[in-house]
């Protein structure tokens, strides 16, 4: 499945592999990080160290990455997501992920991409899972509910009681369109009046509207709840846009977003800056203690971050794929670097939000 | 006006860019002075302590928010010059989700502040005027 030109969203850069950039490859990622020398006060500072070791609880969540197609290049995407990535998730691993949500009996499947919904049998998957009373998150970046073939998706969302995540960087066009593309901010509006139109952003619980917001830049995200208060206010009264809750989310130096560090010469500065602003108190709500993220390959990881990274759950030494009878364990402990301390730096940060 | 050469030390701190007492050319400001801020309480612990506990204070959430605090601090760290305390709060202000336009807005209220300070002392200028013309 690809992206039809005509159905191109905006665009904010170019991906990483389709350049060939020297960062496109994952072990690069890893070792431009392992490298950063840090202040003298933290220069041995370990994120196990500092967090004890993370081990996993009991599974809630089940992260499917359907492929790295998307209709954007937004300039931080951790995924290197865009219209010229292939990469999607094939039948016999929608199959193994089907048998999974039995096996692993999990209370959220979360579909996330690229762009998700772009995978052809995005809809099926949402059936599956909510015909097992499993909740379905669905990680929209709003502007592919513009594209002409998706404009009923948001009536046959509600209807099937989906919650979407949708990507909104700032309540003002400058920051989302500079992270975003241009263009993104109009776009997301009329999607958000699209979502409000079928009943979404009302404090319905079938019909959850969550906002995510990372900063468009090299610092933390806002505190959720006080941001929340300004960001519910202003959408209302400036675009009579309503939602249910922001999401606060830190950007993680991976991929686009480290490229766009390192350019500039930050990649130091920002992980100094993380590891600073370490908060313990974040550290137990970190998503990788109860969630699972799959690969569309199968593959599985600790979050979507270690899987762009590609440090995959193991057993000694083994990937273990979705269909691994054994593929989650309580107490098994996860695979961290220096790219976690943007999960544990100022109020936590995780795909659900603000952890601390 | 104290006339060049008009004393050797003086002759010699212009010359050299000094403050004759060998220290570098002046660079007042330095990125390294702000994380050393709590040094200041080699002199005096007690009031540091004060200081800081009171500080901390300030910028709670009250009957304004953090976030507005830190708009207010962005603007007066402006009106005030103090180039530590913009790095500062300019960071914080994003980090507590403002954007530039509204960290623009602080700082434009800074401005018309000491700009109209100074001309509202124009009617002690128009009242001198007033007493000493015809």
């Amino acid at each position: 499945m690809s992206v039809a030109p005509s159905e191109d969203g905006p665009r904010a850069a170019v991906e990483l592999s389709f350049r060939g950039a020297p960062l496109a490859s994952a072990e690069a990622q890893r070792a431009l990080l392992d490298r950063v020398v840090l202040p003298p006060a933290f220069a041995s500072a370990t994120f196990d160290g500092m967090v004890g070791g993370v081990t996993t609880g009991r599974l809630r969540v089940l992260q499917v990455n359907l492929g790295k197609t998307c209709n954007m290049t937004c300039a931080h995407c951790h995924v290197d997501a865009g219209p010229h990535r292939r990469e999607q998730m094939d039948d016999a691993t929608i199959a193994h992920v089907i048998t999974a949500m039995d096996r692993l009996r999990p209370a959220v499947v979360d579909l996330t991409g690229g762009a998700p919904e772009l995978h052809p049998r995005f809809q099926e998957l949402v059936v599956e899972a909510r015909s097992r009373g499993i909740e379905v998150i669905d990680r929209c970046n709003l502007t592919i509910l513009l594209v002409p073939r998706f404009r009923a998706l948001p009536t046959w969302l509600a209807e099937h009681g989906v919650t979407i995540v949708a990507s909104l960087p700032h309540y003002r066009s400058r920051n989302t369109d500079a992270q975003r593309g241009d263009g993104t901010f109009t776009a997301s509006i009329e999607a958000l009046r699209r979502l409000n139109d079928v009943g979404y952003g009302a404090g319905r619980p079938d019909r959850q509207l969550h906002l995510m917001t990372n900063p468009a830049g090299a610092f933390l995200a806002p505190d959720q709840a006080a941001t929340e208060v300004v960001w519910k206010r202003v959408l209302l009264d400036t675009y009579g846009v309503r939602f249910d809750r922001l999401l606060a989310l830190n950007n993680m130096p991976i991929a686009r977003f480290l490229e766009w560090l390192d350019g500039r010469g930050g990649t130091a500065a920002y992980l100094a800056h993380l590891v600073e602003r370490f908060n313990p108190g974040a550290a137990g709500g970190l998503m990788c203690r109860d969630t699972l993220s799959v690969g569309y390959d199968g593959a599985t990881y600790a979050c979507d971050f270690n899987q762009m990274l590609e440090l995959p759950v193991e057993d000694d030494g083994r990937t273990l794929n979705i269909d691994d009878p054994s593929v989650w364990a309580e107490g098994r402990s996860v695979r961290t670097g220096r790219h976690c301390f943007g999960c544990t730096a100022g109020a936590g940060s995780s795909c659900a939000g603000a952890t601390g | 006006m104290i006339e060049r050469g008009s004393s050797p030390l003086l002759a010699r701190a212009q010359e050299a860019d000094t403050d004759g007492w060998g220290s570098p050319p002046l660079s007042y400001y330095e990125h390294h002075h702000l994380p050393r801020f709590g040094d200041i309480a080699q002199g005096n612990d007690e009031l540091a302590k004060k200081f800081f506990a009171w500080y901390g204070a300030v910028f709670k959430d009250g009957a304004l928010t953090a976030r507005e605090k830190s708009l207010i601090a962005l603007a007066v760290a402006h009106a005030v010059q103090c180039p530590y305390c913009i790095d500062a709060y300019a960071n914080d202000c994003l980090e507590k989700g403002s954007d530039l336009s509204e960290m623009t807005e602080a700082i434009q209220v800074a401005a018309a502040i000491r700009g109209g300070a100074s001309l509202v002392h124009g009617v002690q200028m128009l009242e001198h005027v007033e007493k000493a013309g015809m």
